[in-house]
């Protein structure tokens, strides 16, 4: 009896060990970026390290706007984040429910059209993309960026997958009351499938929000860059501005927080179904 | 008369439904599928962008392989996969197993391991090249020296540790990903299984062993795949660590499509950069046949 409490003991010693090592990994990354964030360039590799800065230097919050565009990035990056994902969201729920629940000629071979393209990934086409928007006028602009990120193949497949889930009896019994497709799509379908539109939207939000090769191929004026490729710069420019550089880091990374705290378990959930669809 | 009019109702149901397909099919139809077959072409063809096309066969393909910095790059591109694969499926499947506990803060902990995933990487490699700076103040550099008592690493500044560098963080940057699908496959293992075993005399060891790892094979061989594809796909991750200020990457950190990249848009030659991308598209989808055949058997099982 004793022995198996001491066990018990020694396997509780384990886990808990186990979670602040992993505590630790996980977590100084980001102590460090806002401990360093808030101290002069020189305090920051001095040893001892001082993790709780006894004079926080506020100023680097300050500094970093006028030093860098970091506004008019932070501007560029919220306007692109917010119209493809309100635009991933409409066409994709759109097509979706044609996909799930409509009849159609040529309506496999269609959805085969965009399975198959999942498997495609995009640094295979990226160069002729670029190419053939660059001939349309579109380098260098944020609809680019627009119309590179709307349209995905993933944001169809996960709502189909969701439809495919409400029973057709809700939308034949809405057609018998004489309601319109669009009507069933607005008012029955859409409401019922929040879980599933909240999955897209913060895999669309994150996505968008943090891409670094679609801007840093299309977006070459100073002027229209977004927060990971103007601070990209700002690091390669200014690479021992270790105080500001972890400024703009920190206020890079506030928006995904606030974003993934509120919807993690919609961020799990769209994980999983991909799972348990594979 | 009767038929007239089903033909009728038919073709209206076909128009609403292309009513509902055509925003999105008109976008992904010019922009991604348009895109992928003009990639077939170009790789059989050589272009610099504004002058015409010319047909050449399969010499871009055999240019390549003659080519000191794309053979170092899928040579590198490999390498990277052998280490961060079985790597971050173990540290994945350890975590999962780890959290899927009965502790306290459960929560907390799921939360702070999955939260670099969706963190920006430009800022978090920032911090990591902080972190693991060659100089002998970083953090890295103080613990091996003062803990482990060993010399100080140059990290991602010298091409012998730079991939090292590299494969570190993408564990810890990915690794809560995949902890997140085996968190759902665990959940998936009935309890009965684990009674059983107990009233057999298992350890937990054993019921590890003999239990979850064999019901987790279908999760495990779905994770091999996920993260076999997206290590072929590595490329902002080199240039965040390895870049010089300029973004160049050296022979060392080289990997496909930075190779694409560069032979694109550094050098247009763009015949050669589309065969190279048919080579990482030849790879990605072996492994996507691999994964349609695994599946066909794991649903006879």
């Amino acid at each position: 009896m004793s022995s198996k409490s001491t066990n018990r003991m020694i396997h509780n010693i384990i886990i808990y060990f186990l979670l602040i090592l992993l505590a630790i990994i996980m977590l100084v990354p980001f102590v460090w970026m806002i401990s360093s964030s808030l101290k002069m360039n020189k305090d920051i590799f001095v040893i001892p390290y001082e993790w709780i800065t006894k004079e926080p230097k506020w100023r680097n919050y300050i500094d970093i706007w006028t030093k860098i565009p970091l506004g008019r990035y932070a501007m560029n990056t919220v306007k692109l984040t917010v119209v493809v994902t309100f635009l991933q969201i409409l066409t994709s729920s759109f097509a979706a429910y044609a996909f799930a629940k409509l009849q159609f000629r040529g309506r496999n071979a269609l959805f085969l059209a965009y399975i198959a393209t999942i498997a495609v990934p995009w640094q295979v086409y990226m160069v002729p993309q670029f190419l053939f928007m660059r001939k349309l006028g579109l380098a260098d602009t944020h609809l680019a960026i627009i119309i590179l990120q709307a349209f995905s193949a993933f944001g169809v497949f996960l709502m189909r997958q969701f439809y495919e889930g409400i029973p057709d009896s809700l939308c034949e019994a809405a057609r018998i009351d004489g309601m319109s497709e669009y009507g069933i799509y607005a008012h029955i379908m859409l409401p019922l499938s929040k879980p599933a539109l909240s999955t897209l939207f913060i895999f669309t939000f994150v996505n968008t929000w943090n891409d670094f090769l679609g801007p840093l191929i299309y977006l070459t004026t100073d002027t229209k860059k977004t927060l990971q490729i103007g601070i990209k710069m700002f690091i390669s420019q200014y690479s021992a501005e270790y105080g500001l550089i972890m400024a703009a880091s920190v206020i890079s990374l506030i928006p995904v927080l606030i974003v993934f705290m509120s919807l993690q378990k919609y961020f799990v959930a769209g994980i999983t179904t991909g799972a348990v669809k594979g | 008369m009767n038929t007239q009019s089903a033909r009728k109702r038919r073709m209206r149901q076909n128009l609403t439904a292309y009513s509902f397909i055509a925003p999105n099919f008109l976008g992904f139809a010019i922009f991604t599928l348009g895109p992928i077959i003009l990639a077939f072409i170009m790789a059989f063809m050589e272009w610099d962008g504004s002058n015409p096309m010319k047909f050449v066969g399969l010499s871009n393909f055999t240019n390549l392989f003659h080519n000191e910095r794309f053979m170092a790059a899928l040579v590198n591109t490999v390498n990277y996969s052998l280490f961060t694969v079985p790597l971050t499926l173990v540290a994945a499947l350890g975590l999962a197993v780890l959290l899927n506990q009965q502790i306290k803060g459960r929560t907390f902990f799921r939360t702070v391991t999955f939260f670099p995933y969706v963190a920006s990487l430009v800022a978090v490699a920032a911090v990591w090249n902080m972190l693991f700076t060659p100089a002998k103040g970083g953090l890295m550099n103080q613990l091996l020296m003062n803990v482990f008592h060993a010399a100080p690493l140059k990290w991602a500044a010298s091409p012998d540790t730079v991939m090292m560098t590299i494969v570190l963080f993408s564990i810890w940057k990915n690794m809560g990903y995949y902890m997140v699908i085996y968190l759902a496959g665990l959940q998936g293992i009935s309890g009965d299984l684990y009674e059983a075993a107990a009233l057999d005399g298992a350890n937990s060891i054993q019921k590890f062993w003999y239990v979850t790892l064999p019901q987790l094979k279908p999760t495990t061989f779905f994770v091999i795949i996920m993260l076999t594809i997206s290590c072929f796909k590595i490329y902002d991750i080199v240039y965040m660590l390895a870049g010089g200020s300029n973004g160049v990457v050296n022979k060392s950190a080289m990997v496909l499509v930075y190779y694409i990249y560069e032979e694109a848009f550094r050098n247009w030659k763009l015949g050669s950069a589309s065969a190279a991308a048919l080579v990482l598209f030849a790879i990605v989808l072996v492994v996507t046949l691999i994964q349609f055949r695994g599946e066909k058997n794991y649903a006879n099982d």
